[in-house]
C-alpha cells in the first residue's frame, strides 16, 4: 500500500490549448479513499487516468509511494481498475474467477490460493468458492468481481464512476459496500464521480475540481461547512446553497428590503475590486422562520413546498421582486430553497418571512469568487 | 407520472413500436424471438425478429444507452468493422408503472459466428490463432482510429469468415471512448485488457470441458494477442531509416502496407541535413485496400481477404482471357458477369444460407484447385461448383444467423 501524489501534473489534449488538467497538486494518503468530484469536462477523469497511465503528463510528475511513475507503462504500476470488466466466467469456480489472472502472472498455487481465501474471507464468500457463479446472488457476483481486484494485493485501486450503470436503488447499497470494504482493505482509492452526493458520502476526502483546476480539497465536513469559493459552495451539498449578490453598506448586505449584518473582519477583507459588493450563501437549513420587522429578516414567496417527511423543503422567490434575480441555488435561476418544519410546511402562494441564523452564513468576495473572514 | 415511449433512431422502422416495450426483456415471449436465450450475459440481451431481419436487443441504463449508440455510430461512419446500431429506446414502463431499463437496438451481423460457436466446433488445429490473428487486425484499426476499447475480449467480438481467415467485428462499445489519438498508456493497457481477457475467456471454455484442442496451452495462446498487434502496430506505423541511394524503399513500404491491405493516406519523408539518410514513417493508413478496389470495381462488398481472393481470380481470368492491355473496369465488369455472377447463382437456392456468396466463391476456387490437384489438370468451374455443392455444401451448418447468446460472461452486478 502506497500514497500518491500528483505534483504539478499537467494534461494538455493534443490540438487544445487550455489544459485539460492543470498544474494538480495533491496528495493522497497511504490508505486514505479519495474522490475526484465536479461536473463534466472538469479534468476529474483526466486525473484518474493519468494515474492509470491512461493518459499522458505533459508536465509535472506523478508518484506512487516514493516511485515516480509518470513515464511507467499501466501494467507496470501496481494500480486495479475496479469494476472495469466485472465479467465472470460460468464454467469457472468462484476461487478460480477470483484468482484467474494470479494464475497467468505465473503465482504458485499454493500462493494463489491463500490470497483467495483471505479475500473471499473479507468479502463474506469462503463458503461458495467451490461453487460456480451461476448459484451466487447478484451482490455475491459482485462482490467476486471485487476480490479479482484484491487477490492481487495492487498498492491503488481506480474506481472511475463505477456506479453510473446502476439503478438508483443498487447504486446507494452498492455506494455503501464499497465504502466499508475500502475501510476494511485499507488500500488507498481513488474514486471519480459526478455525483456530490456520493463524493460526500463515501469519500475520506473529497477534491473537487472545475475547469482542470483543483478547487478545494477537504473532508466532507470541511468541504460542506467551509466551502473556500463561490463554485465549491454551490456543488457540494443538496439541495443547494443560496448564493445571492449584496450591496456593502453600513456594516450590512443589503439587497432590496433585506439587510444582513456582517462582521467587522468580513469588511475589513473587502477590496476596492469588490465594488462595494459581496457574494453572500446560506444553507436552506441555516434559515429559520421570523417575522416581519425582526433584523435581517427578509419574505420568500412560496412557489413549491415538497415534503419528505423528515424534512421540509420552500421553493420559492424573494418578495422583493425587483432584486429577486440576485438570488440563485441549485433549484435554478431566481429560486430560493428554505428548509422548514415539516409539521408545519406553509402553502403554496404564501408568502413567509425568515433570516439567516447568526454565524451560517458564508461570505465571499464579488470580484475573486474566494472565501472571505466571517 | 407514466413517462411515454421515446425511440431515437437514424430509420426508425415503425414495426418497432409493435414490439412489447412493456415487459422486461427477460420475459418476452418466444414468439417475438430469433432464438431462444442460452445462457446468461452480462445484461439481458435478446435477439428479436423484426420485419424480416433480426436485431439484438439490450436492456441497459439511459445514459450509458445514448453513449454506446452514439459511438457505434461514429465507429461506422469511420468504417471500423462493427455491428450496427439502429436505436435507442428510453421511457419504458411497465403496466404497473414501475419503470423499465432503456434498451440499444443494434442488427444482427449476418453470417457472423460468435466464438464459443467457434470453438465448440472443429474448425482445424490452428482456429485460435486465426481468431486472435483477426482481432489483433481491429484491435489496431481501433487504435489508429483513436477509439479505446476498454473492454478488449472474445466475447465482445464477433467473428466472420474471410476468404479461409476470420474478419473481426466490434460488438461492444460501452467501455469505449473515441479520441483525437490515443497514448501509448491507452493502447497498451486495453492489450494488456485483451490478453487478460482471452485467457479467461479460453480458461473458462477449458473449465467446461468445450474446447475442442484439450491440450491447448491457453496462456500462450493468449499471448499471442501482444505479439500480433505489436507486428502490425509496427509495420503500419514504424519509422524506417536508409541511405538516400536506396529509394526504392519507399515505393516498397507502401506495398507491403498495400499487401497487409492497407492503403496509404499520408507517408512522411525526412532526410537528415547532408542527405545521405532518409526516414520514412506513415502517418494515415486506411485500413480496407482490397476491399475498397473490389468494391470500386465490382459493387460487391466483401471482406478484405475475400476481396483479395476476388481480385486475385479477376487477374488470373484478365490473364487467361488475354486482355492485359485493357482496361480493369471493363475487365471487372466481365468476370464479373461471366465468371463470379454465374458460379453463385450456380449454388442451389435452399443452400445460400449457409455462407457469404463471397466466402462461397472463396471456397469454390479453394476446391477447384484441390480438384485440379487430384486430376493433374485444370477443371471448368462449373464441374468444380456441382462437385463443391454437393461434397462440401450440402454438410455444412447454416450459418447466415448463428445467434448463441454471449453465454461466456454471467452478470456481476445486477439486483439480488
Amino acid at each position: 500500500m502506497a500514497s500518491v501524489t500528483y505534483d504539478q501534473a499537467t494534461r494538455v489534449y493534443p490540438g487544445q490549448e487550455r489544459p485539460a488538467v492543470d498544474a494538480l497538486n495533491l496528495e493522497v494518503a497511504d490508505g486514505e479513499f479519495l474522490v475526484l468530484v465536479g461536473p463534466s469536462g472538469c479534468g476529474k477523469s483526466t486525473s484518474l487516468r493519468m494515474l492509470a497511465g491512461l493518459e499522458d503528463v505533459n508536465s509535472g510528475r506523478i508518484l506512487i509511494g516514493d516511485r515516480d511513475v509518470t513515464d511507467v507503462q499501466p501494467k507496470d504500476r501496481d494500480i486495479a481498475m475496479v469494476f472495469q470488466n466485472y465479467a465472470l466466467y460460468p464454467h469457472m469456480s468462484v476461487a478460480d474467477n477470483m484468482g484467474f489472472a494470479l494464475k497467468i502472472a505465473g503465482t504458485p498455487k499454493a500462493q494463489i490460493r491463500e490470497r483467495v481465501e483471505e479475500a473471499a474471507k473479507i468479502l463474506d464468500l469462503t463458503e461458495y468458492l467451490d461453487r460456480k457463479p451461476k448459484a451466487l446472488s447478484g451482490g455475491q457476483r459482485q462482490r467476486v468481481a471485487m476480490g479479482r481486484a484484491i487477490v492481487r494485493q495492487p498498492q491503488v485501486f481506480l474506481m472511475d464512476e463505477p456506479l453510473s450503470n446502476l439503478d438508483a436503488k443498487l447504486r446507494v447499497q452498492t455506494r455503501t459496500q464499497i465504502a466499508s470494504l475500502q475501510r476494511r482493505l485499507g488500500v488507498t482509492t481513488v474514486y471519480v464521480t459526478h455525483d456530490q452526493t456520493e463524493a460526500l458520502t463515501m469519500g475520506d476526502r473529497i477534491a473537487v475540481l472545475k475547469d482542470g483546476l483543483l478547487q478545494q480539497v477537504g473532508t466532507p465536513r470541511e468541504m460542506y461547512d467551509t466551502p473556500a469559493n463561490v463554485f465549491v459552495a454551490g456543488f457540494i451539498g443538496s439541495p443547494a446553497m443560496n448564493l445571492g449578490s449584496f450591496a456593502v453598506a453600513d456594516g450590512k448586505a443589503n439587497l432590496g428590503d433585506t439587510h444582513i449584518p456582517l462582521t467587522r473582519t468580513t469588511i475589513d477583507a473587502l477590496t476596492e475590486e469588490d465594488k462595494g459588493e459581496i457574494t453572500l450563501g446560506f444553507r436552506p437549513e441555516s434559515l429559520d422562520v421570523a417575522t416581519e420587522g425582526e433584523e435581517g429578516a427578509f419574505a420568500i414567496n412560496v412557489n413549491l413546498v415538497e415534503e419528505l417527511g423528515s424534512d421540509a423543503f420552500v421553493y420559492g422567490q424573494l418578495a422583493a421582486r425587483e432584486v429577486a434575480e440576485h438570488v440563485t441555488s441549485g433549484a435554478g435561476e431566481a429560486q430560493l430553497i428554505a428548509r422548514v418544519d415539516p409539521r408545519r410546511p406553509p402553502m403554496k402562494g404564501d408568502k413567509i418571512w425568515v433570516k439567516v441564523r447568526a454565524g451560517e452564513a458564508h461570505v465571499f468576495s464579488s470580484a475573486t469568487g474566494l472565501r472571505l473572514p466571517a | 407520472m407514466p413517462q411515454s415511449l421515446q425511440i431515437t433512431a437514424a430509420a426508425p422502422d415503425p414495426a418497432l413500436l409493435d414490439l412489447p416495450w412493456h415487459v422486461p426483456l427477460e420475459d418476452w415471449p418466444a414468439s417475438h424471438l430469433a432464438a431462444l436465450p442460452r445462457g446468461i450475459s452480462r445484461h439481458v440481451v435478446r435477439f428479436v425478429k423484426l420485419s424480416g431481419r433480426v436485431i439484438a436487443v439490450k436492456e441497459i441504463g439511459e445514459s450509458v444507452a445514448y453513449r454506446e449508440y452514439a459511438l457505434l455510430r461514429d465507429l461506422n461512419r469511420l468504417d471500423v468493422p462493427s455491428v450496427e446500431p439502429v436505436g435507442v429506446i428510453t421511457g419504458r414502463t411497465a403496466p404497473d408503472g414501475e419503470p423499465l431499463n432503456s434498451v440499444l437496438i443494434t442488427k444482427h451481423l449476418k453470417f457472423s459466428l460468435p466464438y464459443r460457436a467457434l470453438f465448440s466446433r472443429n474448425l482445424g488445429p490452428d482456429m485460435a490463432t486465426r481468431l486472435i490473428d483477426a482481432l489483433a487486425v481491429l484491435l489496431v484499426r481501433l487504435h489508429l482510429t483513436g477509439f479505446y476499447w476498454g473492454d478488449v475480449s472474445l466475447s465482445n467480438t464477433l467473428f466472420r469468415r474471410d476468404a479461409g481467415e476470420f474478419a473481426a467485428y466490434l460488438v461492444d462499445a460501452e467501455t469505449g471512448d473515441l479520441h483525437e489519438t490515443l497514448t501509448k498508456g491507452q493502447r497498451e493497457y486495453d492489450l494488456e485488457i485483451a490478453r487478460v481477457n482471452i485467457i479467461g475467456e479460453l480458461m473458462d471454455l477449458a473449465a467446461g470441458e468445450l474446447l475442442v484442442d484439450e491440450e491447448m496451452d491457453t496462456v500462450a495462446v493468449g499471448e499471442m494477442i501482444v505479439q500480433r498487434y505489436q507486428e502490425l502496430w509496427d509495420e503500419l506505423t514504424g519509422t524506417e531509416e536508409f541511405g538516400a541511394t536506396e529509394r526504392w524503399r519507399v515505393m516498397d513500404r507502401i506495398r507491403r502496407l498495400n499487401e497487409l491491405g492497407y492503403d496509404v493516406g499520408e507517408l512522411q519523408m525526412t532526410t537528415d541535413l547532408d542527405g545521405t539518410t532518409v526516414q520514412i514513417q506513415p502517418k494515415v493508413v486506411d485500413a480496407g485496400h482490397h476491399h475498397r478496389r473490389l468494391m470500386r470495381l465490382t459493387g460487391l462488398d466483401a471482406g478484405e481477404n475475400q476481396a483479395r481472393r476476388l481480385l486475385n481470380d479477376m487477374d488470373t481470368y484478365q490473364a487467361a482471357t488475354d486482355q492485359q492491355g485493357e482496361d480493369e473496369e471493363f475487365v471487372a465488369h466481365e468476370w464479373l458477369s461471366d465468371v463470379f455472377e454465374p458460379t453463385v447463382r450456380a449454388i442451389p437456392r435452399e443452400l445460400r444460407g449457409k455462407l457469404e456468396p463471397a466466402e462461397m466463391f472463396h471456397e469454390v476456387l479453394e476446391h477447384r484447385w484441390f480438384m485440379a490437384q487430384n486430376a493433374g489438370h485444370d477443371i471448368p468451374t462449373a464441374q468444380a461448383v456441382t462437385s463443391y455443392v454437393e461434397n462440401v455444401l450440402r454438410h455444412r451448418p447454416d450459418e447466415e444467423a448463428v445467434l448463441g447468446l454471449d453465454t461466456a460472461t454471467l452478470a456481476a452486478i445486477e439486483p439480488d
